[in-house]
Parts: C-alpha cells; sequence; structure tokens
C-alpha cells in the first residue's frame, strides 16, 4: 500500500507533463524539428522499433539499444568489480592507498569521456572494446572513492573494540570493514548505473559500429528525423532506468536491515 | 585478590614536540576484584588514557598495568575484560542479537551457544523483546543497554566502562546507572567506570579516583559506602556528604590554576592511532 501510495505522485506528474508537452507544442504550433509532440515520439519508436535498416533507414531501436545495453553493463561490471577490488587492496595495503588514492582523487576530477578518441586508437573502433573502455574509465572512480571512504571511515571506537577482542586484521576487515562499505558501495552503484549508459552514449558519438544509440541519435538528427533521434533518447533512458533499478536492487541485497534512499 | 595493579604509570602523547601532552604521570593504584572504581577528573586529566591502557588500547610510555595478575597485553589477548564506549558502536547491519553475540563469534562459541547468551544478556538489560531488531531502531538508552549486554556477553571479570552514559539525558542516565548497579550486584564484575558526572561516580562507586590533569595524577582516593543505593539514597545526607567530598577534591584541582580542555577530545578519540589506520 505505502509502495504504491508513493508512486501515484511522480506517475500523476509525469502523465500531467506528457499531457502538457503534447497541448503546448500543438497549441503554440512548436515546429516538430525543434520540438517533436510525445505522440509523434512514440509512434517514432512503434515504426522504428525493430525496423528493417538499409535502403535510407538508418534505424533499428531495438538492436540499438541492445548493443549499447550491453557496452554499459559490460563496463559497469568491469568497472565496479575493478573500483571495489582495488579500493580493497588499498586499504589493506598502505603503499598502493598512498600511492593511488591520491591520483585516483585527481583522475576523478578530469572528464574522463574526453579520453574517447584516444581509447578508440588504441582499442579500435571496429568492436566495442574502446567504447567499453570508456564506461569502464566512467564507472570506476565513483565506485573505487565510494568503496575506499566506507572501509576506512570506521567508527574509532568499533575498532578499539575489535582490538580489545583481540581480532586480527582479516578479520577486522571481514567483520567491521566491509559490512560498514556496503552502504557506500550502494550509493556507488546507484551512481554508477545511469553513469554507465551515459558514458556509453557519449562514447559512441565519437566512433564505433554504427548500430547504436549514440549513432542513431546523431545521423537522425543530421537528417532532420527529430522524432527518430527522440524516440533513441527514450530508449536509453529506459535502459538507465532498468539500469538504476538493478543498482537499487542490489544495493538493497547487500545492506539489509538498513534504510535506502532513492538518491 | 586484586583486579588490577597500576604501577608507575606514564603516558606522553607526542613526546618532544610542541603538541606534548603528559596524559599520565607516574601513577600508581591497586583496585581490587569486584570493586566499582569511578575515574573523575576535569578534561585532560588522563582517565580515559588510563582506562585504555588499562584495556591494553595504547601503549604507555613508561611503567605498566598487571590485570589478574596478568601484563594487560596478554589480559587483552584473553579476553579478560569488556568494553563500554560513550558511543554504543553498534554494528549497523547486525540485529541486536548479532551485535551481542559478535564477540562469542570471535572467539569460536557454537551457535546455540551463542543465541543463549545473547538471549540471556539481553534479558539482564532488559531487552528481551528487541533481539531481531536492528539498532537505528532503537532509542540512545537503549542502543546502549545493549553494548553493555555485548560486553558481558562472554562473561569477562573485568568491565571497562568510557563514559557510556555521556550521551544520554537525565532519567535515562539515572535508570541506567541502577541498572548497572544491579549487573555488578549480580554478576560480581570488577567495573572501571570514568564519568564526568560527580553524581554519578558517588552513586556508583565503592572509591572515586580523582584525577588532576597536566600532568596526570591521582589527586586523591575518596572511599564511599553508601549501602543499598536506590533512588532514595540520593537525596540522603550521606550522598549529599560524599558529593561535596568529591566536588572540594575537584575545586581544590581547579583553585590550583589548571586550565581544563584537551587530550582527551584531541588526543585520543579522534586521534589518529587507531582511527585512519586499517588494521
Amino acid at each position: 500500500m505505502t509502495r504504491l501510495r508513493a508512486l501515484w505522485p511522480p506517475v500523476v506528474f509525469g502523465v500531467g507533463f506528457l499531457m502538457l508537452w503534447e497541448a503546448a507544442v500543438r497549441g503554440f504550433g512548436i515546429e516538430e524539428f525543434l520540438l517533436p509532440k510525445p505522440s509523434s515520439i512514440l509512434s517514432a519508436l512503434r515504426t522504428e522499433w525493430a525496423g528493417e535498416v538499409g535502403g535510407g533507414r538508418i534505424t533499428n531501436l531495438r538492436e540499438a539499444g541492445w548493443e549499447t545495453g550491453k557496452v554499459a553493463v559490460l563496463g559497469l561490471i568491469l568497472g565496479v568489480v575493478l573500483g571495489a577490488g582495488l579500493a580493497l587492496l588499498t586499504t589493506r595495503f598502505r603503499l598502493l592507498r598512498d600511492s593511488f588514492t591520491p591520483l585516483a582523487v585527481v583522475a576523478n576530477a578530469t572528464p574522463i569521456v574526453a579520453l574517447a578518441p584516444i581509447f578508440n586508437a588504441w582499442f579500435g573502433i571496429t568492436g566495442m572494446a574502446s567504447n567499453v573502455a570508456v564506461v569502464i574509465a566512467v564507472v570506476f572512480f565513483p565506485v573505487f572513492i565510494n568503496v575506499a571512504r566506507g572501509l576506512t571511515e570506521v567508527g574509532p571506537s568499533q575498532l578499539e573494540l575489535m582490538r580489545s577482542y583481540a581480532a586480527s586484521p582479516a578479520t577486522v576487515l571481514r567483520q567491521v570493514r566491509i559490512p560498514n562499505a556496503m552502504p557506500f558501495f550502494a550509493v556507488s552503484l546507484r551512481l554508477a548505473a545511469p553513469l554507465s549508459v551515459i558514458a556509453a552514449i557519449v562514447a559512441e558519438y565519437f566512433g564505433g559500429p554504427t548500430n547504436r544509440l549514440g549513432p542513431v541519435i546523431t545521423q537522425n538528427a543530421s537528417f532532420s528525423r527529430y522524432d527518430n533521434a527522440w524516440a533513441a533518447i527514450v530508449v536509453a533512458s529506459v535502459l538507465g532506468l532498468v539500469l538504476f533499478g538493478i543498482a537499487l536492487f542490489i544495493g538493497r541485497l547487500v545492506t539489509p536491515g538498513q534504510r535506502t534512499e532513492l538518491l | 585478590m586484586t583486579a588490577v595493579k597500576i604501577s608507575d604509570l606514564s603516558m606522553t602523547f607526542g613526546a618532544g614536540t610542541p603538541a606534548q601532552v603528559n596524559a599520565l604521570d607516574h601513577v600508581n593504584a591497586d583496585i581490587a576484584e569486584g570493586e566499582f572504581i569511578s575515574l573523575i577528573g576535569p578534561s585532560g586529566c588522563g582517565k580515559s588514557t588510563m582506562l585504555r591502557l588499562i584495556g591494553d588500547l595504547l601503549e604507555p610510555t613508561s611503567g605498566g598495568v598487571e590485570v589478574f595478575g596478568k601484563p594487560s597485553a596478554q589480559a587483552r589477548l584473553d579476553r579478560d575484560y569488556g568494553m563500554v564506549f560513550q558511543q554504543a558502536g553498534l554494528f549497523d547491519w547486525r540485529t541486536v542479537s548479532a551485535n551481542v553475540e559478535l564477540p562469542l563469534e570471535l572467539m569460536g562459541h557454537s551457535k546455540a551457544d551463542r543465541s543463549t547468551r545473547s538471549r540471556q544478556m539481553l534479558e539482564l538489560v532488559e531487552l528481551g523483546d528487541f533481539g531481531k531488531s536492528y539498532p537505528w531502531q532503537l532509542s540512545g538508552g537503549m542502543q546502549q543497554r545493549v553494548a553493555i549486554a555485548r560486553a558481558l556477553s562472554f562473561s569477562p571479570r573485568l568491565l571497562l566502562m568510557d563514559e557510556p552514559f555521556g550521551a544520554l539525558d537525565e532519567m535515562t542516565r539515572e535508570n541506567m546507572q541502577t541498572e548497572v548497579l544491579r549487573i555488578h550486584k549480580e554478576l560480581g564484575t570488577t567495573i572501571i567506570f570514568v564519568t564526568h558526572s560527580i553524581a554519578e561516580a558517588v552513586f556508583l562507586s565503592n572509591r572515586v579516583i580523582v584525577l588532576s590533569p597536566r600532568p596526570g595524577r591521582i589527586h586523591s582516593i575518596i572511599d564511599v559506602e553508601l549501602g543499598r543505593r536506590d533512588a532514595a539514597i540520593r537525596e540522603s545526607a550521606e550522598f549529599f556528604k560524599k558529593t561535596t567530598e568529591v566536588r572540594e577534591a575537584l575545586r581544590g584541582i581547579e583553585s590550583g590554576g589548571i586550565e581544563s580542555g584537551g587530550i582527551e577530545s584531541g588526543g585520543i578519540e579522534s586521534g589518529g592511532i587507531e582511527t585512519g589506520d586499517p588494521q
């Protein structure tokens, strides 16, 4: 019941917003290339969902969504594993922490997607490797930094308590640091999941196979097929939402008994 | 039998630096088994440091502590004492009973044994119905009672308490004091209790050790024999006489021109020794 109650305000708001959008485009006579009506986007979604590519048609949204989804998910998984794994190692080995963590913080402040063209040169533009590499690089830092913080920001009295039990460092890691890092890990997953889709699409703008959401958006836009471009954006949003939902679910699994905030 | 023997104990933080603090300076004390001892004094007098040295959570600069006839380090390894801090320090990801069971788990007790013990301990602190709750669902006073149950779960003969009720409101605090006294009577555990509150120290203790700061020394030891301890005793002439005695001892320190503030907050609790380092 409470869940349903929490659901209806955003649904009502969303439907109202779409209706207002539709009415505004019709009422003010806004050109479709500036802002297509939601109904036009919906019909583009229908016709382009599984369209035959070739002969002037450039869009197959189902395929594009699937391919971009693969890039995002693969990059997300690898980035999360790498970020959390390195965070664990830096907590365990002081030298690694002192040398690597400051670098990671600096690297985190640089816009990673700017590296996409360079990754294309490194990993090639024919396969998905280059785009996946961009997603990994984007996902890695929030996960690494959050998990590392969760592993180190442990209450001083909790550490003293463990010392009073004569607990070994490995026990402290297993019983205190890792569980303490779980809410941080959950937050980083919720950050990283939508980020992975953004990174995948931006990377695709810079090159790679054309049957992906990124090229589909740019090509349709250049042919003034804005309804199709918007339809591709809708697919991308749904992809991001699905990944966010999965991240939320995993986050709840790893933090049993703790309250989960949406943001 | 002597529970804790403190011999010529000194502790200096930041030796050789401008921030050098003589937290404890050649302190001697004997604490008998079954005693309830309070350590009281202005901020910076080294009372928390003394407690941590007894528990081997810090290394003394010189001198030593024996707990039940063993060096304190050995006593820690033998898990001879339980510890309760101002923050309950419960683990959010564990239920209340799993928190109480943690020390038993680390000591390799069987599952059945652990759940029996944790049920007993939660009954003891009157939280029998809350085993399945999570810490954040409990009030501050209840969380602190869970911390006490956890400290007692493995039946240590010594309980070290560092301002355990400092963060609680007055009424909860008095209830907790009554409860700790009941536990002390029931289990016969030796208790060393750090506090800022004169009334608390007098109400709870057999002896109150008054410490003076910079350098941290024992200023005086006040014997308290109140007999039965209940709500009524707090309003008795006897109680008033003892609190006055402790207050005057503390005032004697203050008028000695010593300013307060310092090491307890700056040097230990938030300090770097334990907090920052992954072990």
